[in-house]
C-alpha cells in the first residue's frame, strides 16, 4: 500500500506536466508563459547589476531595458483565450478573475509598460538611474499576479 | 484542530485554581519610562512599517493611497475559531483614538488592554514584545496622524473554551517570551537585523511552525511551517535552506524579485511592500540576521 502510494505519488507530477502539454490551449499557455520567462531573463540582467553580482555595463543594460519594454508593448491579448484559467487547465496558473467582468489587466498591463519604460531610460544612464528604476518593475509584475496569478 | 481543543480544555481545567491568580492581566509598563521619551511621528511610520500593522488592520480588500484608514474587519482564520481585526484607526470611540502611549505598550509588549483584559495571539504581540518603549511612543505619535474611521471593530468567532480570555493567561505563561531567540556574539547590523525579524516585522509568526496550542516552537525558529489558511507551506528561512545569498535576500525585500527573477507571492508581497520603505541598511541588517539563525532541518514531507 505505501509503497504504491509513493509509486502513484512519484508519477503526479509527469501526469501533470502530460496534460499541460495535452491541455486545450496548450500552445497559449506555453506561450505567454514563454513571455513572462522573457521579462525575467531580461530582468535578470538588470537584476544581476542592480545587486553587484556582474559589473554595470550600460551597453548590456541597454539590450535588457529595451527587450523588456520590447516584450511588455506585445499585444499577447491572443495567448489568453477566455477559458483558460487554472480551473479549466491544469497547466497554468491564471485565475479566472482575469477574465472577470471589470477586470483591469489593461491598467496592469499598462503599469508595466510605463515601469518598463523607465528602466529603458534609467538603464543606460548608470548604474544608481538603474537601482532606481527596479522597484517600479517590481511592483508592475507583482500587481498583476497578486490579482491574476494563482499562488505556488 | 480537536485534539489540540481537548488538551487546551484539559489544560485549563487542571490548572484553574492556580491560574486563576496566575493569569490575572497586569499592565506593567511604568509611566515614568514613557514619560521620558520624546515621540517622533516621522520615524514611528518606520515603526508602523516594519510592524506591518496596515496588513492586518486595513478594511478587508483596501489598497492603500495616502494614509491608511486603519478601520478592521478582516478575518483570520486559526484553529481556534475566526479573529477580526479591530478598528485601530484614530476615532476616539470606534478607534484607539484615545490611547496613551503606554495603554499602546501594555497592548504590544504585554498582550494587555487598558480595561486589563488578555489580547488573543492573534494580535501578534509574541514578538511584538521585543520591541523598544522609544519605538512604542513614536508608533503612538504616528497612528495619532492617521484618519479616524467610525465603523465598529467586529466580534471574533470562537468557539468555548477559545472564548474565555482568561485562559489566555495560560498560553502566555508558556509561550509569551520577549527573550531573543538568537542569542549570542553579534554585529551591530546583525543585531538590528535580530530586532526587525524577531520583533516588529513578526517574520516568526508566519515562518516558525506552532506546537498544538499555537506558540512558536523556539527550536525551530524561522524553519517554516504550515499556511494558517491550510494552503502550502511558508519557506524555511534558515541556513542551507534559503540558499539565497545577502544581496539576493536585500533584493527580494527591495523590488520583490526573487533571485529567478519571479516576483514575491501571497502575505509575502504586503511584507516586502513595506520593507522597501525602510532604510537600506535595515534590509541589509535582516539579511545579516538570517546568515546567523541556526540551520532547522526541513520538513518532512507528508506521505
Ligand atoms: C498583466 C498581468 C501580468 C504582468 C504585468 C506580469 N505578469 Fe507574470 N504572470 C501573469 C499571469 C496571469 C501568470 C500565470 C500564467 C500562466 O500560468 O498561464 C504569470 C506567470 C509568470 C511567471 C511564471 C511563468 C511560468 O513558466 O509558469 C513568471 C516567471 C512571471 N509571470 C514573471 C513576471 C515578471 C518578471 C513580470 C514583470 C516584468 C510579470 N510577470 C508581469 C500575469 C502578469
Ligand atoms: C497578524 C495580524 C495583525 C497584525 C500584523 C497586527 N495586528 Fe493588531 N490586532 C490583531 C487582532 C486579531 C487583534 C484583536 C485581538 C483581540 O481581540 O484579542 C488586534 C488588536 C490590536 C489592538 C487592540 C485594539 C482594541 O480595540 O483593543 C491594537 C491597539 C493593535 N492591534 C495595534 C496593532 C499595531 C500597532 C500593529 C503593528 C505594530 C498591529 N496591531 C499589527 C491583528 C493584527
Ligand atoms: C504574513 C505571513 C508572513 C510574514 C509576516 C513574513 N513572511 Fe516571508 N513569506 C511568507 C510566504 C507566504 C512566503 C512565500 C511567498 C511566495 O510564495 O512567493 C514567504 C517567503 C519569504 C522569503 C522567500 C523564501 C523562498 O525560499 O522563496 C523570504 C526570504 C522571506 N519570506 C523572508 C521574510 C522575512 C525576513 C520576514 C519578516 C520581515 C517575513 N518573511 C515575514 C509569509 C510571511
Amino acid at each position: 500500500m505505501k509503497a504504491l502510494v509513493i509509486a502513484t505519488l512519484g508519477l503526479l507530477p509527469l501526469a501533470g506536466s502530460a496534460l499541460a502539454e495535452e491541455g486545450p490551449f496548450a500552445s497559449q499557455v506555453e506561450a505567454r508563459q514563454g513571455i513572462m520567462r522573457y521579462y525575467a531573463v531580461n530582468i535578470g540582467t538588470l537584476g544581476a547589476m542592480a545587486k553587484g553580482e556582474a559589473p554595470y555595463d550600460a551597453a548590456a543594460a541597454k539590450v535588457a531595458a529595451d527587450a523588456l519594454a520590447g516584450g511588455a508593448s506585445l499585444d499577447t491579448s491572443m495567448l489568453w483565450p477566455k477559458g483558460s484559467d487554472k480551473d479549466a487547465h491544469p497547466g497554468t496558473a491564471a485565475l479566472p478573475a482575469l477574465w472577470a467582468d471589470g477586470a483591469d489587466v489593461g491598467g496592469k498591463a499598462k503599469q508595466l509598460r510605463d515601469a518598463a519604460a523607465a528602466m529603458q531610460a534609467a538603464a543606460p544612464a548608470g548604474l544608481d538611474q538603474l537601482r532606481g528604476a527596479m522597484k517600479g518593475v517590481g511592483d508592475a509584475c507583482a500587481a498583476c499576479h497578486k490579482d491574476f496569478r494563482a499562488e505556488s | 484542530m480537536r485534539k489540540s481543543g481537548i488538551a487546551l480544555l484539559g489544560l485549563i481545567a487542571l490548572t484553574a485554581a492556580a491560574a486563576w491568580v496566575l493569569t490575572a492581566p497586569a499592565a506593567p509598563v511604568p509611566e515614568a519610562r514613557i514619560a521620558a521619551l520624546t515621540p517622533d511621528a516621522r520615524h514611528g511610520e518606520q515603526v508602523f512599517l516594519a510592524g506591518g500593522c496596515a496588513s492586518c488592520h486595513l478594511a478587508p480588500g483596501a489598497t492603500v493611497e495616502g494614509p491608511p484608514i486603519l478601520s478592521g474587519g478582516q478575518a483570520f482564520p486559526s484553529d481556534f475559531g475566526t479573529f477580526i481585526a479591530p478598528n485601530i484607526s484614530n476615532d476616539p470611540v470606534a478607534g484607539i483614538g484615545v490611547w496613551s502611549a503606554r495603554e499602546l505598550a501594555n497592548a504590544m509588549l504585554h498582550g494587555v488592554s487598558p480595561e486589563g483584559r488578555h489580547y488573543y495571539p492573534a494580535f501578534p504581540y509574541a514578538s511584538y514584545a521585543r520591541t523598544s518603549l522609544r519605538d512604542v511612543v513614536d508608533l503612538r505619535a504616528y497612528l495619532a496622524t492617521l484618519p479616524a474611521s467610525s465603523q465598529p471593530s467586529g466580534a471574533h468567532q470562537l468557539g468555548f473554551p477559545f472564548t474565555l480570555r482568561r485562559g489566555i493567561g495560560i498560553w502566555k505563561l508558556l509561550y509569551l517570551n520577549p527573550d531573543w531567540v538568537v542569542d549570542g556574539p553579534l554585529t551591530p547590523e546583525e543585531t538590528r537585523g535580530r530586532y526587525l525579524v524577531e520583533g516588529l516585522g513578526h517574520c516568526g509568526e508566519c515562518h516558525t511552525p506552532r506546537t498544538p496550542l499555537g506558540g512558536m516552537e523556539r527550536s525551530h525558529w524561522l524553519g517554516g511551517a504550515p499556511s494558517p489558511d491550510g494552503k502550502g507551506r511558508t519557506p524555511n528561512l534558515t541556513p542551507g535552506q534559503l540558499k539565497w545569498s545577502a544581496p539576493e535576500i536585500v533584493e527580494y525585500l527591495t523590488t520583490g524579485f526573487t533571485p529567478d527573477y519571479d516576483t514575491a507571492g501571497g502575505h509575502m508581497a504586503a511584507v516586502v511592500a513595506n520593507f522597501a520603505e525602510l532604510p537600506d541598511a535595515d534590509r541589509a541588517a535582516v539579511a545579516a540576521y538570517l546568515k546567523k539563525v541556526p540551520a532547522v532541518a526541513p520538513a518532512p514531507a507528508v506521505p
